[in-house]
């Protein structure tokens, strides 16, 4: 294998900034080819300074990173996507505060060939900006993301008995990463929450077209329909995590008041 | 490690307290520290007692939540200021730096961070209930929103103008566009994009 060379000219998104030093920002950065990385913008607080405006948090940037010891270090920003329509919105914004913060928390650093992990977020992102449903488009983004990191849940057969799912309201076990059907309920030993048929028949139809946005985008849910996937999920993730996220909390409150 | 033994422990206890400052390493820590053990005995004692009063004689303003040794703080008690025009800012250098104008005359609200749950910062950790309460309160005309530009800053004016929005008080934010001293070659096209925005007429 060719030795890795010292600068990479990458793409890359702004998952998370937080203050360095004197004038500096350590940003983590999601990459296509180098996953996610942790690299320093020297002087980016200062407002002159060349890179600040190009390595916006939530934008996607072309990128010169140089490899120090220990952290990379930025030399290079051009602003490329800056997703505009998530900069103007608070609700939209929060959204994209959701997705970041689950890819930052399923992902580890330095994983090679993360393509696939950096267009689905590309694409989120944009249709965070701008789809009519924001909330339709981040329940696809956490069906699919699961997907990609291997925590799949299992909409399609019972994951006690393993048999096919009759379409009624039934049961999810966050322990089992799965439904469990009438059937099954008496033989999980987890701890359950119920799934109604309609979330049950919307997160499968968005984890079957994990990879064509176009076919899920036209559906129109109610806010309850909405409420009960969105809680589903989060509970799933929350579990998963063995956290509950500040994003998702914040998303809560802004629906709220 | 066989090397730190070697090392008196009241040495490594300085040495590691200055490389918990924000933007000390470990060796600026150990310079300082050797600093230290040369320079005269007062110096290093005057720098003890300066952080001991730093905890000890400082409090939050319980009106603006600026640092500060009286409450309230000079600038709440000072006459001649405007108490109805509250500038709220992100951090007390922000307010210092605003102050440094010399133009504004109002007074000032410090939230101490701006949201960003991405980095577990949500509303209830900043000092925005204090500032609705007082908003209301002080009879407050204007707010004038001084987050810095950028997503988080911008979330928070969003969320502010929003909890704002049932308060008879205009809310205004500071216009973005170009530093001086800069070069449009080099601005990204957000910025550019705003200050086209924020165009005014030359007077």
């Amino acid at each position: 294998m060719p030795r890795q060379s010292r600068s990479i000219r990458t793409q890359a998104i702004i998952l998370s900034r937080r203050d360095f030093g004197e004038a500096d920002r350590l940003l983590t950065l999601l990459t296509p080819s180098r996953g996610k990385l942790r690299a320093i913008a020297k002087g980016a607080r200062k407002p002159n300074a060349k890179l600040s405006g190009h390595v916006e948090l939530f934008a996607r940037s072309d990128c010169l990173l140089h490899q120090g010891r220990n952290l990379a270090i930025l030399t290079q920003a051009e602003l490329i996507e800056p997703y505009l329509g998530l900069r103007d919105d608070l609700q939209r914004g929060a959204y994209a505060n959701y997705a970041a913060e689950l890819l930052d928390r399923f992902t580890a650093d330095d994983e090679e060939d993360a393509g696939g992990l950096f267009a689905l977020l590309d694409d989120t992102l944009k249709r965070i900006a701008n789809a009519r449903d924001p909330r339709l488009a981040t329940r696809f983004y956490e069906l699919a993301l699961l997907d990609v990191v291997g925590f799949k849940p299992e909409l399609s057969e019972c994951v006690i008995t393993r048999m096919p799912l009759l379409p009624e309201a039934q049961f999810f076990s966050s322990d089992e990463g799965g439904v469990v059907s009438r059937a099954g309920l008496s033989l999980s030993q987890s701890r359950l929450l119920p799934i109604e048929l309609d979330s049950l028949k919307l997160l499968r139809h968005l984890q079957r077209n994990a990879n064509t946005y176009a076919e899920v985008e036209s559906l129109r849910l109610s806010a309850d329909e909405h409420g009960r996937a969105e809680r589903l999920m989060l509970a799933y993730i929350a579990h998963l995590l063995e956290r509950r996220l500040v994003s998702a909390a914040f998303l809560e409150r802004l629906r709220g008041g | 490690m066989p090397m730190q033994s070697a090392i008196p422990q009241p040495v490594t206890a300085l040495v590691e307290a200055f490389s918990r400052l924000p933007g000390v390493g470990p060796k600026t820590a150990s310079r300082l520290t050797y600093f230290l053990l040369r320079a005269p005995d007062d110096y290093s004692l005057g720098l003890a007692d300066a952080l001991a009063g730093l905890k000890a004689q400082t409090r939050f303003c319980s009106n603006c939540f600026n640092i500060t040794v009286d409450d309230p703080c000079p600038i709440c008690s000072a006459g001649g200021r405007d108490a109805t025009m509250i500038a709220v800012v992100e951090e007390p250098l922000d307010l210092m730096a605003i102050e440094r104008t010399g133009i504004y005359r109002g007074h000032y609200h410090v939230l101490h961070g701006a949201i960003s749950p991405v980095n577990g910062v949500g509303p209830d950790d900043l000092k925005i209930r204090e500032l609705l309460l007082r908003v209301e309160a002080a009879d407050a005309r204007e707010v004038i929103i001084a987050t810095n530009p950028g997503l988080e800053g911008d979330a928070t004016a969003m969320y502010l103008q929003r909890e704002l929005a049932d308060a008879d008080v205009t809310v205004t934010r500071l216009a973005r566009g170009l530093p001086t001293g800069g070069d449009l070659e080099y601005v990204d096209s957000v910025t550019l994009m705003r200050a086209l925005e924020g165009r005014s007429d030359m007077v």
